[in-house]
């Protein structure tokens, strides 16, 4: 065949158009992106546990060591413990919780909905300090424990239940929000009984919602590092066995080999979860009749004395927070003072680590959104890369599975390689803010994705006919009507970039210290009244910019009326 | 196709396309002429809206070419293209006002500001919808959200109109209504046009040609009224209209046993060997009753086992004919229907006339 005849069989290859040309290079950046800030660093940990403290190979030694070293296996089982019996409680009262929200008349939904949020805005460490003003060896109410130690699995469960609380609840509340009436109604006509119903149709639709619930509180649990590191004790969980093998006593490799026993437990549930949430997708038909509760007294009576009671715990561990930020010396002197606020005073970064939050929230939330969203953006609705595509929004999903110690470790061993020419991040403020966008990259990146599937998937083709470029398309339409969800996006990053502890832990240095960090270390200190005074700065900072949030999104709502069908 | 259409706008030669195991187009040739309104028909899945989205260049084939006004422009991305489109989500900006939707193509193309407003008034006039330039989208019904559709698609002056099932989204009156707009649009400003429709009558009432598609392939090609009356297979046949189809042997050239009646055919294709089992196929309204049964060839006679009334016709359903298991379906006129006695159970005798009927292969 030397004559070039064209045969009908020739394969068409499309040519390269500038638009495509952009496009793939805005893909290829953000792949890098994500390659750098997640799947190198995870690199660098999993071969650090394979080393010794000379960086040669030494296979599954360190495991080995780990594994027959009482002292430090011991945690292994600790922490499942706790975390299972922290997470079965709170599966229960978020349950009844939001049943009450979903399925009763009771008055004060919408307060109870929004009491029940509060501990998103809180790093966990606030509520362990606040039991242990409640019940520690000077706590007030220290007799109601019956004799039991605060310090150990009693705190932990008791401040994690508190921690979790809203992200259950939430999952169970959406659950429940879109069981089908119709359902309901026929069981009603079929003559079953409101108990029978409930077994009999609340529950079996609530199966995923459930199971997903359960899948998350359990790996917030079993990765939280903020309530065990204040009320743990002696009694040793692996997170906090991370910190130790890094902080106290240097061994790098040893905390190397703990992030991967705490990897697997939190990779394990994620992936149990997703398995589970792919199901649930055609549960739900289109045609469904959302539920309405008719007033049933005695019930409606019930739900809110429960609903009251744990309202009522949630806001005195707040009011508690509040509390022992302003009261003078506890328990001895019990007047009212802001001392405790003037941080300058105290180790821990004083007032500028808690400007370095603000700025470390914001830039998160900036570039955080920025890169989340474009990048949702090319794995959802760009042309061709179809493999490369599928592998990107995989790498996406990575970093809900990675607790925030072992994020902020691999980060350690990979930026602070003499090799990396990427080194001289280590210790700035960009290497936090790159830490703390990927710590909660996946859970942006969901809202991202869900914004840009509600879009009419013939916008690209539209422009494509109409000779645009696809940014041109991307900034004057998608942009616009993602609004919404890009104000959530980072406002999201922005409250937890300002209570994340985990990731940030071995990552800050004495110019960059951290609000959150602060509260740590002041703790640690012994300065707990300052601890929960520059947690308390972070609350409060967190619930102006969730109200800010609130409103600007109710005002943009109002304006774009005109063309958002509702 | 006749000379003096000559050059094709649109030439497509051996377009097949891929998904992975999946062929979704199988070697497909086809050209279109120049002002030529041309639907593309078939069920859903049968690659009609691949084949459009193939020459819209935003599937790319996978093999073959297609030419547009003899350009060879297989290889090339929409936006190197000219072509406007239309699709059935009407995919209309929503943040945008309708002015600025229909301007957004212009604005691409450089188009100075003060042109484009003229533009704009002018095309929003030719669809109909004049002083509704500055409401959004959704303000619109789903009728006028279709005409600034198709005036965005226009304005920058394409040769080519691409419409994907543009009307399904509508509800039945408003349909009907804007098939004739469109029809009459397009003849004048003399837009070649391709529309994609599973819908046989929007193919019939507006195409000029129909190319009917099944599994990937072109089944025919041909005006409404050959599409019709002269299918070229029992899938077209049965997709277009309802048709009876009687499964029979072919006796001679000109008669095909079904049982033991004996039917006379026209001229069955050549490829029929004698002997071979063959389907009958025939319309209907073309089956002759009453007086007009009379005198003709093919007269059968069987019982009527039910009659459905659909308000200008009667659908009448006869047991099957003596050693046949197909049951024949007559459509009656009301008119006619008085002249005859259509009692359920009575006998009723008529006639196939051959002209009308078509003789196929039968499948197995």
């Amino acid at each position: 065949m030397t004559e070039v005849a064209i045969t009908p069989m020739q394969r068409i290859k499309p040519k390269i158009s500038k638009d495509d040309v952009v496009m793939r290079l805005s893909m290829a950046a953000i792949a890098l992106y994500l390659i750098v800030a997640i799947a190198l660093p995870l690199y660098a940990l999993l071969s650090k546990s394979f080393q010794n403290n000379h960086g040669d190979f030494v296979g599954f030694a360190n495991y080995i060591t780990y594994l027959t070293t009482p002292a430090l296996s011991w945690s292994i089982g600790n922490s499942f413990k706790v975390t299972l019996l922290a997470t079965v409680i709170v599966l229960f009262i978020a349950f009844i919780y939001a049943y009450a929200l979903t399925r009763s008349c009771m008055p004060g939904k919408s307060l109870f909905k929004g009491i029940a949020l509060i501990p998103i805005l809180m790093p966990s460490l606030l509520p362990a300090i606040s039991l242990v003003f409640f019940f520690g060896q000077q706590g007030i109410i220290k007799s109601w424990l019956l004799g039991a130690e605060l310090y150990g699995p009693v705190g932990i469960v008791m401040g994690e239940v508190f921690y979790v609380f809203p992200h259950v609840m939430t999952i169970l509340l959406i659950g429940m929000s879109l069981s089908d009436a119709r359902l309901y109604e026929a069981s009603e006509v079929l003559g079953a009984s409101k108990i029978k119903t409930f077994f009999s149709v609340t529950l079996p639709s609530l199966r995923y919602g459930l199971v997903s619930a359960f899948f998350v509180a359990f790996t917030l649990v079993i990765t939280d590092f903020g309530v065990p590191k204040v009320v743990g004790g002696q009694y040793n969980v692996l997170a906090t066995d991370v910190y130790k093998q890094v902080v106290g006593r240097n061994d790098f490799q040893m905390g190397a080999v703990v992030s991967m026993a705490l990897l697997l437990p939190a990779v394990f549930a994620f992936v149990a979860d997703r398995l589970v949430q792919r199901k649930q997708v055609a549960l739900l038909s289109a045609r469904a009749v959302p539920y309405q509760p008719k007033p049933d007294r005695i019930f409606d009576m019930i739900m809110l004395a429960f609903c009251s009671l744990i309202a009522f715990i949630i806001l005195s561990i707040l009011g508690m927070a509040i509390f022992s930020s302003l009261v003078t010396f506890w328990p001895y002197n019990l007047t009212l003072t802001t001392k405790h606020y003037n941080f300058d005073l105290m180790d821990g970064g004083g007032w500028a680590s808690y400007f370095n939050s603000i700025q470390l929230a914001t830039w998160t939330a900036i570039f955080g959104t920025i890169v989340v969203f474009f990048g949702a953006y090319l794995v959802e609705k760009s042309r061709g890369f179809k493999s490369g595509r599928t592998a990107m929004q995989a790498l996406c999903m990575v970093p809900m599975a990675v607790p925030g110690l072992v994020l902020g470790l691999s980060y350690v061993f990979f930026f602070n390689h003499p090799d990396n020419p990427l080194g001289f991040l280590y210790h700035t403020m960009p290497i936090l803010v790159i830490c703390t966008i990927t710590h909660f990259y996946t859970v942006s990146h969901l809202s991202a994705v869900t914004a840009l599937k509600q879009m009419d998937p013939e916008f690209e083709a539209v422009s494509q006919s109409l000779k645009a470029p696809f940014y041109k398309t991307f900034w004057r339409v998608t942009v616009p009507v993602c609004v919404p969800a890009i104000l959530d996006i980072s406002m999201y990053l922005f409250v937890n970039a300002m209570t994340t502890v985990s990731a940030v832990v071995f990552l800050y240095s004495t110019d960059t210290s951290l609000a959150s960090v602060a509260v740590l270390n002041m703790d640690d200190a012994g300065d707990q009244s300052p601890a929960a005074a520059m947690g308390m700065m972070i609350v409060s900072t967190a619930a102006i910019v969730r109200l800010a949030h609130m409103i600007l999104t109710r005002g943009l709502k109002r304006r774009t009326q005109a063309w958002r069908n509702r | 196709m006749s000379a003096e259409q000559g050059e094709p706008y649109i030439k497509i030669v051996n377009v097949t396309k891929n998904f992975g195991e999946f062929t979704a187009l199988r070697d497909i040739s086809l050209e279109i002429f120049d002002k030529e309104f041309v639907c593309f028909l078939g069920p859903s899945g049968c690659g009609k809206t691949t084949l459009l989205r193939a020459i819209a260049g935003l599937d790319i084939q996978s093999s073959g070419q297609i030419f547009q006004k003899g350009r060879d422009i297989s290889a090339l991305p929409p936006a190197e293209r000219d072509f406007g489109i239309v699709f059935q989500s009407y995919a209309l900006f929503p943040n945008m006002t309708v002015r600025r939707n229909v301007a957004y193509g212009l604005e691409n193309q450089g188009v100075p500001g003060k042109q484009i407003e003229q533009q704009v008034t002018e095309l929003l006039q030719l669809v109909g919808l004049p002083e509704q330039e500055d409401k959004f989208p959704a303000q619109l019904s789903g009728g006028q959200q279709q005409r600034v559709a198709l005036a965005r698609a226009l304005a920058t002056k394409p040769g080519l109109l691409l419409l994907d099932e543009p009307l399904s989204a509508l509800d039945a009156k408003v349909r009907t209504h804007l098939r004739h707009e469109i029809k009459e649009l397009q003849h004048k400003i003399g837009i070649t046009t391709i529309m994609v429709t599973h819908d046989q009558e929007e193919a019939l009432t507006m195409a000029d040609r129909i190319v009917v598609m099944n599994q990937g392939v072109i089944e025919q090609v041909g005006t409404p009224s050959e599409i019709y009356s002269e299918p070229a297979s029992p899938f077209v046949a049965d997709f277009i209209g309802t048709t009876n189809f009687i499964k029979g042997k072919l006796a001679t050239r000109q008669s095909v046993q079904i049982g033991n009646i004996a039917i006379q055919v026209d001229n069955p294709s050549a490829s029929l060997v004698t002997g071979s089992e063959v389907l009958l196929c025939i319309r209907p309204e073309d089956i002759l009753t009453g007086e007009r049964a009379i005198d003709v060839a093919n007269q059968v006679e069987s019982v009527i086992d039910r009659v459905e009334f659909l308000g200008s016709f009667h659908r009448v359903h006869m047991l099957p004919l003596a050693g046949d298991g197909t049951e024949l379906m007559i459509d009656v006129s009301v008119a006619r229907a008085r002249e005859i006695d259509l009692t359920i159970g009575s006998s009723l005798k008529v006639a196939l006339p051959a002209m009308h009927m078509n003789v196929y292969p039968s499948d197995n």
